[in-house]
């Protein structure tokens, strides 16, 4: 992965003296003891990441901890106090006012909390700002904005004002706009945070539609962890001015660092995003169809489960059996003599939900691998034993299962 | 008897005015005769348009502009007034406090507009130019003659002046308040954009402020009016100087034929620059600037 943006050791410090706020930070004093200590607000403190091509990264986080004034440092909308900023491998801080006008017009541009539209100016005259700025030709300009107000489906609304358009219209026109300027990198401040939960769906699935054929590195900020999860390749965890955990959006459910990124975690429901790979441990047994009775008995022992999967020299599920018959047979028996019942397989990436349905009654299941390999096997209880896993967690867990569509259509 | 200050120990705060005055008129005689010259010129075009156009082309075009500024009802009203004015005999006064209505005004905008930008701007420069502009307000209006009359002389020209110094505050305010209520995420926005800091002026500020710009125009268009009447006591011609005639002939009804005609043309003109600030509002919050007009009469210039 070739690097598109990439922060390194990125502080900003609010206040009049950030030297001495600066120099605690680096030591690692916490920004709230450093905020005690000398008066500064330490917004962004030691923040680095890296984001890739194409890549949707998002910087999630509660009200305050930073997340504004960092994107803001990423296009130096705010001076960062101290750490480097690249793009394209260069260096965007020692960047003159004249380049750096350069960089805002043509590769990197953003949209907006509450979509800061210009209401003098038709939604077309709007979307076409960034290339008016840039001094493009007047008929150019004009054809490329229509363009982008048709990437957002908004063409009929071209020469009304903003002001005649909804939040989520509004907010189409905010994303033309940074579209039209065709940017590497789209940095995107809470966008959909101020619309009603229906609209906001609506254009989260537009941006990901969208996502896949323009394909920009987009930096996207939330306090929403659904909408981060939904539309992430990689999501970090800021709090306080720092990151605490930076991660695919499955790292972050399944293995939160501490209890501030599980509480997020805990806002899913788990069923819904899990899938049947995560089912750990899975104690199903796989036993080879050439297994000898006696390692067969160990291995269910073990495993302290009364059946088990027998897999085929290829490592495909064939079926199957039950500790009981294993026992009853005679030692020499070998197991493809055995009784072998059908099993069912899922993929690794199947939902969990699924997954728990295929387990009927006391049949188990075979995860298989895209060869069709089985790479493991669960049953009913280990499904259980994982969601109840969640349930403890949070004790309103079950009812959570209806998920955040129904509360959603409910408002 | 009351006690009194000794007269020794009287400050001579009206020598030293006398002083400063007559150093000014002394020394500086070219520069304010040069300032006078193009106001002269352009009230002198104005005027002769004015007065070359037939009295029925002046009253169309007004009872046109009243109709798209403010309805046809308004329309019908400025025909009217204008009509009226016409037939009691007081065109051509009319068309004299219209041509220095609108060159005071013109000057007050080429003035007013860049020192409010500047102001908008700037923290300091409006922590200086603040205090004076309230000075400027609490002035009454027939003090400012004084000093004009010394520096620039009698007669229309140094009435302009006058007007221009005194209807001028509004604008520079109304600018500055505009300029200072641009919303900061619009403004973030143009940065973000790559817009240079005049790029943001032209294309941002000024247009979100000029909403609030046309209030002090029409603001300052109302105080023009006022002080195009005081301006007669120094000599300035138009509908003032009917009504002092008037006053000093003890002729009440040249004099209220006269105060009627500025009353009238104080209401077209008010309603017409009313329809600028609607003109120049996004649809989406004309009664934020209906009611800013309100404001603005009834507790005087926004604070800010
Ligand atoms: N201009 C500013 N001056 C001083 N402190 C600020 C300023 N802007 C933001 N802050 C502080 O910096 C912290 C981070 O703010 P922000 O980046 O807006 O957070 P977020 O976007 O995550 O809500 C907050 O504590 C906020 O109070
Ligand atoms: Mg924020």
């Amino acid at each position: 992965m070739t690097a598109k943006l990439k922060a390194d050791g990125v502080f900003k410090v609010y206040g009049t003296q950030p030297e001495e706020a600066l120099r605690l930070a680096r030591q690692g004093v916490h920004p709230k003891d450093v905020l005690s200590r000398t008066g500064q607000v330490v917004a962004v403190c030691d923040v680095s990441f890296e984001v890739g091509e194409a890549e949707i990264f998002t910087i999630m986080g509660l009200s305050g901890s930073g997340k504004s004034t960092l994107v803001r440092c990423l296009n130096r909308l705010m001076e960062p106090s101290a750490g480097s900023i690249q793009i394209d491998g260069e260096q965007l801080l020692q960047k003159g006012p004249a380049e750096l006008r350069q960089v805002r017009r043509t590769k990197i541009a953003m949209v907006f909390q509450n979509f800061a539209l210009l209401p003098h100016k038709t939604v077309v005259a709007n979307v076409e700002f960034g290339l008016q700025l840039r001094g493009e030709p007047r008929q150019q300009r004009r054809e490329t904005a229509l363009r982008a107000l048709e990437q957002v489906g908004l063409s009929d609304w071209a020469n009304r004002y903003p002001d005649n358009l909804s939040g989520g219209m509004k907010q189409r026109v905010g994303l033309a706009r940074a579209l039209a300027n065709d940017p590497d990198i789209l940095l995107m401040d809470e966008p959909f945070s101020a619309l009603d939960p229906l609209i906001r769906a609506d254009l989260q699935e537009a941006l990901l539609k969208l996502q896949r054929e323009i394909k920009k590195t987009i930096v996207f900020i939330t306090h929403d962890f659904h909408e981060a999860v939904k539309l992430s390749d990689r999501i970090a965890v800021m709090r306080d001015g720092r990151f605490v955990q930076v991660g695919t959006p499955h790292d972050i459910v399944l293995r939160p660092v501490d209890d501030y990124v599980e509480n997020f975690a805990r806002e899913l429901d788990r069923s819904k995003l899990l899938c049947a790979g995560d089912v750990s441990p899975m104690r199903v047994p796989l036993i080879r169809a050439d297994a000898v009775r006696a390692d067969a008995l160990r291995q269910l022992l073990m495993a302290n489960k009364p059946h088990a999967v027998v897999v085929g020299p290829d490592g495909k599920p064939l079926g199957f059996m039950r500790g009981q018959e294993l026992e009853q047979a005679r030692d020499a028996t070998a197991m493809s003599d055995l009784p072998r019942r059908a099993v069912a397989s899922a993929f690794a990436s199947s939902a969990l939900i699924d997954l728990y349905r295929a387990c009927e009654g006391q049949a188990p299941v075979a995860i298989v691998n895209d060869a069709g390999q089985a790479v493991g096997a669960v049953d009913a209880g280990d499904v259980l034993l994982h969601l109840s896993d969640h349930a403890r967690r949070s004790p309103d867990g079950p009812s959570m299962q209806h998920g955040p569509e129904m509360l959603e259509a409910a408002q | 008897m009351m006690e009194r200050v000794p007269r020794e120990y009287l400050l001579r705060v009206d020598r030293l005015i006398q002083g400063a005055v007559d150093f000014l008129v002394n020394e500086w005689r070219p520069a304010f005769q040069a300032m006078r010259y193009p106001i002269g010129r352009m009230l002198d075009g104005v005027s002769g348009v004015l007065e070359a156009m037939p009295f029925w082309v002046v009253v169309v075009l007004f009872a046109l502009a009243g109709w798209r500024m403010a309805g046809w009802r308004h329309g019908l009203f400025c025909a009217v007034s204008f009509a009226l004015i016409a037939f009691m005999g007081l065109w051509d006064e009319a068309m004299t406090s219209l041509a220095i209505l609108v060159t005071a005004v013109s000057f007050c905008i080429v003035i007013g507009v860049p020192l409010g930008i500047v102001a908008g701007r700037s923290d300091r420069f409006w922590s200086l130019l603040q205090p004076l502009l309230d000075v400027m307000q609490t002035t009454p209006s027939f003090v400012y003659l004084v000093p004009v009359v010394m520096l620039f002389g009698i007669g229309t020209v140094p009435g302009v002046i006058a007007t221009i110094i005194f209807a001028m505050p509004p604008i520079i305010r109304l600018t500055n308040h505009g300029l200072r209520q641009v919303p900061a995420d619009t403004l973030e926005a143009g940065e973000a954009f790559g817009a240079t800091e005049w790029q943001s002026l032209v294309n941002i500020r000024l247009p979100l402020a000029l909403p609030s710009i046309m209030v002090g125009l029409n603001q300052t268009l109302l105080m023009a009016l006022v002080m195009s009447v005081v301006i007669a006591m120094i000599g300035a011609e138009g509908l003032g100087l009917t009504v002092l005639r008037g006053i000093g002939a003890l002729d009440v009804g040249l004099a209220g034929i006269g105060g009627l005609a500025i009353v009238l043309l104080a209401i077209s003109l008010d309603r017409i620059t009313q329809g600028f600030v609607r003109l120049t509002t996004p649809s989406g919050q004309r009664s934020r600037f209906k009611s800013m007009i309100t404001r603005f009469r009834t507790e005087g210039a926004p604070a800010q």
